[in-house]
């Protein structure tokens, strides 16, 4: 059984669901370290993705998510928006037209997406971003792709995510606001790994 | 917290409504979406210069929209920078066809909107340069941070482009002069309390009664590190060595010095740290040709100044003595 355009716009609502949830906890994790409005921003951005969606339903899981790249791009502001923006533009873009995606599909669609997020961003693994969080999953959810599962790929992707996202705690910044920090950036978690695995998380959930 | 809002989801379209109805003579507000531009834009046959970045930073950048300084100005939500499809159209709207200069500070955020935004103007037919401002002293290793930020340096880069864009340099001209301004000007901040995003609701840090924080950027981030207070001579020799030594100042040299409220300091201290740094200037043979004390680039109500220090030369001070009548900034005019 592939994917199709109904979970991804499942995923999609339940992205902004798990944003409108987390947007304390976004908003907390980045005041030590940033500048207090990851959650705010994440969840303007995505209220507007429904928004867009209930304009105009698309009809591929790809169009899907293009529409949820020009919203966030245009709605979400600091990095956080070209940054994701990006990623759903590379990995609808690799879906295409696709309307029943296969474990090796979504696979690539995900490594598009992180790497959409590292030519913008120019961060690498480990200067605790969120590609600390895409990076593992990517990698989890490619090893997964063998048994032609799109359930394994994105359990196995959205695990990865979390226990990358808790990975940053002890890491020292090194792009973005953060990284004025130096040191006293070790500690804590960086809330764009966070919100990444929150996405991730939801993408399984979509799953019926 | 308390704060004279009325919703703090609704602070920055409130803020830019108001600041249109005060300033109608001088500016014309797009509410959605949300940009400002001169009232007479585009001038014909003029370089635009566009400007933006997260709001509360007043009156940068929208205060300083008008003759001889910014065509357009385009607020984000609050320490958020804003997105392309304010940016886009704030260019084009600014765009006599003689091009238009984006004025960014080095901020992660506002680098990759107006990056964007460039390529989308590009792509519509307008030449677009960036003039990139990170004058932060404070953050000194560029290798292993997102670079230095873009901080009080950035009113002195609007107001001297502003001016050669409005005498009729051309878009390599404007670009250049903004470099050169970005070059020669270094800043150093301090806070002695934090600033609380209304939004957030909570201060972005907390600050200790005895403690301040040196190396501050302008977002409500924490700076580089902490200190017990000290008198103001004392924090403005901290904010002050830094800057000089960075900027390699030497006995002969004129500057402009610049002390800036981050927007909760009175006039009076900053008007004491004035004092100190200009004395200390003096007495290593440097000559403050130009000078501006008061709050221009803020931090919603962070007690705390940044001093900036921009090493002058003829061309410079000329255009930054040219008349400018913007909301924020008015003189020969």
């Amino acid at each position: 059984m592939g994917l199709d355009v109904n979970w991804a716009l499942r995923w999609l609502t339940l992205s902004a669901q798990a944003m409108a949830e987390h947007r304390k906890e976004l908003i907390e994790l980045d005041r030590p370290i940033g500048d207090s409005d990851h959650g705010e921003n994440m969840d303007r951005g995505f209220k507007a993705v429904m928004v867009k969606i209930a304009e105009a339903p698309p009809e591929t899981a790809g169009a899907a998510l293009k529409l949820t790249a020009m919203t966030l791009m245009s709605k979400v502001g600091g990095a956080a928006g070209p940054l994701y923006g990006t990623a759903f533009l590379r990995a609808g873009t690799a879906l295409g037209e696709a309307s029943d995606i296969d474990a090796a599909t979504l696979a690539s669609a995900f490594q598009a997406a992180r790497d959409g997020i590292v030519a913008r961003g120019k961060a690498e693994s480990g200067d605790k971003t969120m590609v600390d969080a895409w990076t593992p999953a990517v990698d989890a959810a490619t090893a997964a792709a063998g048994d032609s599962d799109v359930l394994k790929v994105l359990v196995a992707a959205a695990e990865a995510a979390e226990a990358g996202a808790v990975s940053t705690d002890p890491m020292l910044a090194r792009k973005g606001r953060a990284s004025y920090l130096g040191e006293r950036s070790i500690g804590h978690r960086d809330p764009g790994a966070v919100s990444s695995a929150l996405i991730l998380r939801a993408a399984v959930g979509a799953v019926e | 917290m308390k704060k004279l809002i009325n919703d703090p989801r609704a602070v920055v379209d409130e803020s830019v409504e108001g600041f249109g109805l005060a300033h109608a003579d001088l500016v014309t507000v797009f509410a959605d979406p949300k940009y400002i531009v001169r009232k007479d834009a585009p001038v014909a046959g003029k370089v635009g210069l566009v400007s933006g970045g997260g709001s509360g930073h007043e009156p940068l950048h929208g205060g300083y929209v008008g003759l001889g300084m910014l065509d357009a100005a385009v607020p984000g939500a609050v320490f958020t920078s804003p997105t392309p499809d304010q940016i886009l159209p704030a260019t084009l709207a600014v765009n006599s066809g003689a091009g238009v200069v984006h004025i960014v500070k080095n901020y992660t955020g506002d680098v990759l909107n107006f990056e964007t935004a460039g390529e989308l103007a590009q792509a519509e037919g307008v030449e677009v340069r960036t003039v990139l401002v990170n004058d932060d002293v404070a953050v000194q290793d560029s290798l292993y941070t997102a670079g230095r930020r873009g901080v009080g340096g950035t009113v002195l880069v609007e107001k001297i482009a502003g001016a050669a864009a409005e005498r009729g340099d051309n878009l390599d001209a404007v670009a250049a002069i903004g470099d050169r301004v970005n070059q020669n000007v270094r800043s150093m901040g301090v806070a002695l309390t934090a600033c609380t995003v209304p939004h957030a609701g909570a201060p972005s840090f907390v600050l200790e009664e005895n403690e301040i924080e040196i190396g501050i950027g302008i977002h409500g981030e924490p700076g580089r590190h902490r200190i017990p207070m000290e008198n103001a001579d004392g924090i403005t020799d901290r904010l002050l060595e830094p800057v000089v030594s960075d900027l390699g100042l030497a006995s002969g040299d004129k500057v402009l010095l610049f002390v800036n409220g981050m927007g909760g300091t009175p006039q009076s201290e900053l008007y004491i740290v004035y004092r100190r740094a200009a004395q200390q200037l003096a007495a290593q043979g440097v000559t403050v040709a130009r000078s501006l004390v008061g709050n221009y680039i803020t931090s919603l109500e962070m007690q705390g100044c940044s001093i900036t220090v921009l090493r002058l030369d003829d061309e410079m001070t000329a255009l930054w003595d040219a008349p400018v009548h913007t909301p924020a900034l008015r003189w020969g005019v």
